[in-house]
C-alpha cells in the first residue's frame, strides 16, 4: 500500500485524546501529532528532560549544545512545558503518569510481547528508554507496517529479545487495527483495500475476528 | 569548599583505570572542555558510566562530540550506558574486543545513580523483568511484592563524576540550562569526586536559593572558563 505510514499515523492519532501525556518513539510515530484532529492537543513527552516539548524550534530559538529531544536534534520545551532531570523524567513514566507511548516493534506476538531494540549480532543500540516507558506508559501502541516486506512480525511468540512481556495494548497497521487481549488478538477494524483473509496471511498469530468488525477510518 | 581550577587541571585529577560518571545526553550537558583534555592526555582503561556514547559531528562542530572522543581513542575500557546506537565507534570496539559494555535501560540507570548516591541499598523496578536485562551483572536478584515482579537493581557509584552547569557561582551551586540536566543532578551526589564545569562562573546569589540544582556542598572542584580565571 503507498502511504502507508501516514495511513497508519492518521489511524493512530484518533486514540489520543485532548491534554493526553505521550511519548512518541523514532520514525513512523513521530508524524502521529500531524494528524491530530482540531482540539486536541497533547502533552509530549522527550524523555532527556522536556515534559511539554513544543514545536520544533526556529533558527534563533535554537539552543543545540543547551536544548535537545531525545534523538540529540534541536529542541524546545513549550510555554507550558518544563525541563526535567533524568530521574524525575522516568519516574513519570514508570509511575503512570504517561497515557500513552507510540513505538515501532520488530515483532509482536499475541500476548502482548514486544521486541523492537536489539537483533543479536547484527544491531546492538541498546533500549535506551523503550523497556521503562512499554512498562510504565498506561496505553502502549505498537505502531508499524504489518510485514517486513512480506515476513511475518506479528507473531504467535516473538523470536528476538524482547523489551517487555505482556505490555502491548493495540496494533495499528496499514492492514488492522489488533486489540491484545488475554485470548489473543482481536482483528477490531479492518482497512477494506484488504480481506481478511488476507489479513490473517500476514499475521503469523490467529486472529479473533471482533463481533463488531468496522472499516478502518 | 570547592576548589576552582583549569580543564586541564581537572582532567590531570583523573588517573588511569578510573570510573566516571558523565552527565549529558548525546552530548547535550556533557562537560566538553575537561573532555577534550583529558582526551588529549590519553589517559586509559576508564570505565565510563554514560547515557549513551554521544555521537559524531556535533553542533560545535567538533568531529567526535562529547564522550566520543574518550571511546574514539579507546580510552574506555569498559562502559555502562542505555543507548549506543548513533556512536558506531562503541559498536566496532566490541566486535575487536576492546571495550565491554553494559547496556542497562534509562530509568533503571537513572534510579540506580539516584540509589547510590542516597545511601539506598538498591532500586525494585518492574522494567526489565522477562528480558535478557535480569541476566545483567547490576542485576542483584529478582523479588516477588505482593504480587508484583521487581528486579532489585544493584546502586551505581564511580570514582568521579563530570557534570557541566550553565551558571556555577563561587559556592559551586549550579543552574542547568534547558536539557543539559539529565543524568547530572543524580551523578552529583553518587561520587567520591565530583567536578562540575561552568560556562558562566557567577556570584554568590547570582542564582536564587530556589533555582539551585546541584548545591555546592556536593560539588569539589569547579572548571572555570579561561576568562573567569
Amino acid at each position: 500500500m503507498e502511504n502507508a505510514k501516514s495511513f497508519i499515523a492518521a489511524r493512530v492519532a484518533k486514540e489520543l485524546k485532548d491534554g493526553d501525556v505521550v511519548n512518541l518513539g523514532i520514525g513512523l510515530p513521530t508524524i502521529v501529532p500531524s494528524y491530530l484532529p482540531e482540539g486536541v492537543n497533547l502533552v509530549l513527552q522527550s524523555e532527556n528532560g522536556i515534559i511539554g516539548t513544543g514545536a520544533k524550534p526556529t533558527p534563533d530559538q535554537a539552543d543545540p549544545m543547551h536544548i535537545t529531544d531525545a534523538g540529540g536534534q534541536p529542541a524546545i520545551a513549550s510555554p507550558t512545558g518544563a525541563y526535567i532531570d533524568s530521574t524525575v523524567s522516568f519516574g513519570l513514566i514508570r509511575g503512570g503518569h504517561v497515557d500513552c507511548t507510540i513505538l515501532g516493534a520488530l515483532e509482536v506476538d499475541q500476548e502482548g510481547n514486544l521486541a523492537n531494540w536489539i537483533i543479536p549480532g547484527k544491531k546492538v543500540p541498546g533500549m535506551g528508554g523503550a523497556m521503562d516507558l512499554v512498562v510504565g506508559a498506561k496505553k502502549v501502541i505498537v505502531a508499524m507496517e504489518h510485514t517486513a516486506k512480506g515476513s511475518h512480525k506479528i507473531l504467535k511468540k516473538c523470536n528476538l529479545p524482547l523489551t517487555a512481556i505482556n505490555c502491548v495494548d493495540l496494533i495499528v497497521t496499514e492492514m488492522g487495527v489488533l486489540e491484545v487481549t488475554p485470548k489473543g488478538l482481536v482483528l477490531k477494524e479492518y482497512n477494506p483495500e484488504f480481506t481478511v483473509k488476507q489479513i490473517q496471511e500476514a499475521t503469523e498469530a490467529e486472529l479473533i475476528i471482533s463481533d463488531d468488525l468496522k472499516a478502518m477510518a | 569548599m570547592t576548589k576552582f581550577i583549569s580543564p586541564k587541571e581537572a582532567a590531570a585529577l583523573i588517573p588511569e583505570g578510573a570510573s566516571i560518571m558523565f552527565g549529558g545526553f548525546m552530548g547535550c550537558g556533557n562537560a566538553h572542555k575537561v573532555i577534550a583534555e583529558l582526551a588529549k592526555l590519553g589517559t586509559k582503561n576508564l570505565t565510563m558510566i554514560s547515557n549513551d556514547g554521544a555521537m559524531f559531528n556535533g553542533p560545535d562542530g567538533s568531529e567526535y562530540y562529547g564522550v566520543a572522543k574518550l571511546i574514539h581513542n579507546k580510552q574506555v575500557k569498559k562502559m555502562f550506558a542505555t543507548h549506543v546506537g548513533l556512536n558506531p565507534d562503541v559498536a566496532q570496539q566490541m566486535n575487536e574486543g576492546t571495550l565491554e559494555l553494559v547496556l542497562i535501560p534509562q530509568g533503571s540507570m537513572a534510579e540506580m545513580i539516584r540509589a547510590g548516591g542516597a545511601g539506598l541499598g538498591g532500586v525494585l523496578t518492574p522494567t526489565g523483568v522477562g528480558t535478557i536485562v535480569e541476566k545483567g551483572e547490576h542485576v542483584h536478584s529478582k523479588v516477588e511484592i505482593d504480587g508484583r515482579v521487581y528486579l532489585l537493581e544493584r546502586p551505581l557509584r564511580a570514582d568521579f563524576a563530570l557534570i557541566s552547569g550553565y551558571k556555577i557561582d563561587k559556592a559551586g551551586n549550579v543552574w542547568y540550562k534547558g536539557t543539559t540536566r539529565n543524568f547530572s543532578e543524580a551523578m552529583a551526589t553518587a561520587a567520591d569526586t565530583v567536578i562540575a564545569e561552568a560556562e558562566h562562573v557567577v556570584e554568590i546569589g547570582d542564582i536564587a536559593p530556589e533555582d539551585i540544582v546541584t548545591f555546592g556542598v556536593l560539588v569539589d572542584y569547579v572548571v572555570a572558563p579561561e576568562e573567569a580565571q
